[in-house]
């Protein structure tokens, strides 16, 4: 058995987003909200925004790596109104419209949960034929669907294919019905049509970001070995609620047949978790290249709605995230995960802002020598204060950053008045969708990979919090640091 | 503000002030914690 280790290095990201305006009533906040008033149905259609718009919308456009997330800093707010020319691709992937994505929902359908309406498949053949990602046999299984009447059927109380469990109508953003999803039980509430729903679009967003990074690295898919997944979705039954694996499930459908992975949980911070466990495995030679994939979070759909039609704005929590990242070993170019400097907010640590960030952040500098102005970008939670701010919840990522320009001035780094500058020049506007584990630290990785390999970036700090008290096992959060630094 | 002998609802937020933080001061402060809450906002 070899001893020596490997550098770990992160070959490419890719991303993915699916504008799904009609997917929003299926959010957690939204449907608890149609379910005691179904007039709030129709207040949250009026409020959705075209393709167009959320194609052109700066903080997607950012995402997607067009532009630069400190260009943002410039434009006038608020960005919603920003008419910029909206590219479907961009540099790190796409924004695909609600119609494709329904299809692709129908494709990664291997239970036959998803009824689409016949005429709807054939207005949407033609588009996902012509995607560079789908196969002909992703056209097969995308069959030839169902008729209105037959819809009618199983939406109808009772009549659905599992009984008295209801069958969810799928809705395009002008409210027309396309297509129905089915409860996969008679009576296992971990196996109704919302749950399956969000456990599918998790799956299917998170295999088009890895079927776009494998397609546009240069690796061939039969050379990957283990896929981690990172999502804070809950897949298994009434008997292992939440046991996973979708990890398999998103190799199978983007050609990993030498593969098999598992799943990481850490609610927000379950990406950077699985990164270092990733880069551990390559570090040890266990394998020489691991996926970690992270999908989307369906139940976030909508989560601030209320604040958005309060100020009569369009109702920006509109997209569904994902994330594709490929660790591998040494190539000499590709900017390595050290992971020597992994910080954890440990038991021990205690709740308060100040100790957590000690962890993260200065405890690591100190331990690799280096100061906190070292650090050129901090990738932390980076939430589009846009969504944020008018539900009262705050710009995250400012507050992030402001503590760590405090830390950096409580050691005489910095004065308190350079705080400001600081913050501006480490940091960044908030920029993702609000997406849970997809948004904090991760989406600054295209761009970090892109600054780091051939930009001006030397080193990049990405630290995440995961909110475990969510779950009632614990009144604790955690929170993981990495650093990436150019190669070379 | 004295605390000695009150009792405190600590409602905390997760890239704030965590409850656990409030309910450490608070304690300290002699105060009696009957609920310690941290919500996360995003």
């Amino acid at each position: 058995m070899q001893q020596t280790t490997v550098q770990p290095v992160i070959r490419g990201v890719r991303f993915f987003l699916a504008h799904t305006p009609g997917l929003v009533r299926y959010g957690s906040k939204p449907s608890r909200d149609i379910d005691r008033d179904p007039a709030v149905g129709d207040t949250l259609q009026a409020h959705l925004r075209g393709y167009a718009d959320a194609a052109a919308y700066p903080p997607n456009q950012a995402f997607l790596g067009a532009i630069h997330p400190d260009a943002l800093a410039s434009l006038p707010t608020p960005w919603f109104r920003h008419a910029g020319c909206g590219e479907r691709w961009g540099p790190h992937g796409e924004i695909m419209p609600e119609e494709e994505f329904y299809g692709w929902l129908k494709i990664a359908d291997a239970f036959n949960l998803v009824s689409l309406d016949t005429d709807f498949i054939e207005s949407i053949r033609p588009a996902l034929d012509a995607h560079p990602l789908c196969t002909p046999a992703d056209l097969e299984q995308l069959g030839t669907g169902v008729s209105q009447a037959e819809l009618d059927a199983h939406c109808a109380p009772g009549t659905g294919l599992a009984g008295d469990m209801p069958t969810l109508p799928l809705f395009l953003r002008d409210g027309s019905r396309i297509g129905c999803f089915h409860a996969a039980h008679e009576v296992d509430a971990t196996l109704a049509a919302d749950v399956l729903l969000e456990n599918l679009t998790c799956k299917t967003t998170a295999v088009l970001a890895m079927r776009t990074l494998l397609a546009q690295l240069p690796i061939d898919p039969m050379d990957i070995p283990y896929v981690l997944n990172s999502g804070e979705e809950a897949v298994g039954d009434r008997y292992q609620r939440g046991g996973g694996n979708l990890a398999k499930a998103v190799a199978e459908m983007s050609g990993c047949q030498a593969a098999t992975g598992v799943d990481i949980k850490g609610f927000c911070c379950g990406p950077l978790h699985a990164l270092a466990i990733a880069g551990g495995l390559v570090s040890a030679r266990v394998f020489p290249h691991v996926v970690v994939v992270g999908g989307c979070a369906l139940s976030k759909l909508g989560m601030k709605y209320r604040g958005h039609v309060q100020h009569d704005q369009p109702i920006l929590e509109d997209v569904l995230a994902a994330v594709a990242i490929l660790v591998s070993a040494d190539d000499g170019a590709s900017p390595r995960l050290r992971l020597d400097s992994l910080g954890r907010h440990t038991v021990a640590a205690g709740p308060s802002q100040k100790a957590i960030f000690e962890q993260l952040v200065k405890e690591p500098l100190q331990r690799l020598g280096l100061s906190f102005g070292d650090i050129d970008k901090y990738a932390t939670e980076l939430h589009n204060p846009e969504v944020t701010e008018p539900a009262g919840s705050g710009n995250v990522p400012l507050l992030n950053y402001r503590v760590i320009a405090g830390l950096a001035a409580m050691g005489k780094e910095i004065t308190p008045a350079q705080v400001p500058d600081f913050v501006a020049a480490h940091g960044m506007p908030g920029f993702s969708p609000t997406q849970g584990h997809i948004a904090s630290a991760v989406p600054f990785l295209g761009h970090a990979v892109d600054g780091l390999r051939g930009g001006d970036l030397q080193r990049v700090l990405l630290l995440a919090k995961g909110s475990l008290f969510l779950g009632r096992m614990t009144q604790m959060a955690d929170g993981v640091s990495l650093l990436l630094e150019r190669n070379g | 503000m004295q605390l000695q002998g009150k009792k405190i609802i600590a409602l905390g937020e997760r890239d704030g002030i965590q409850g656990g933080a409030i309910a450490q001061c608070t304690a300290s402060a002699g105060a009696e914690v009957v609920l310690e809450v941290t919500h996360c906002f995003v």
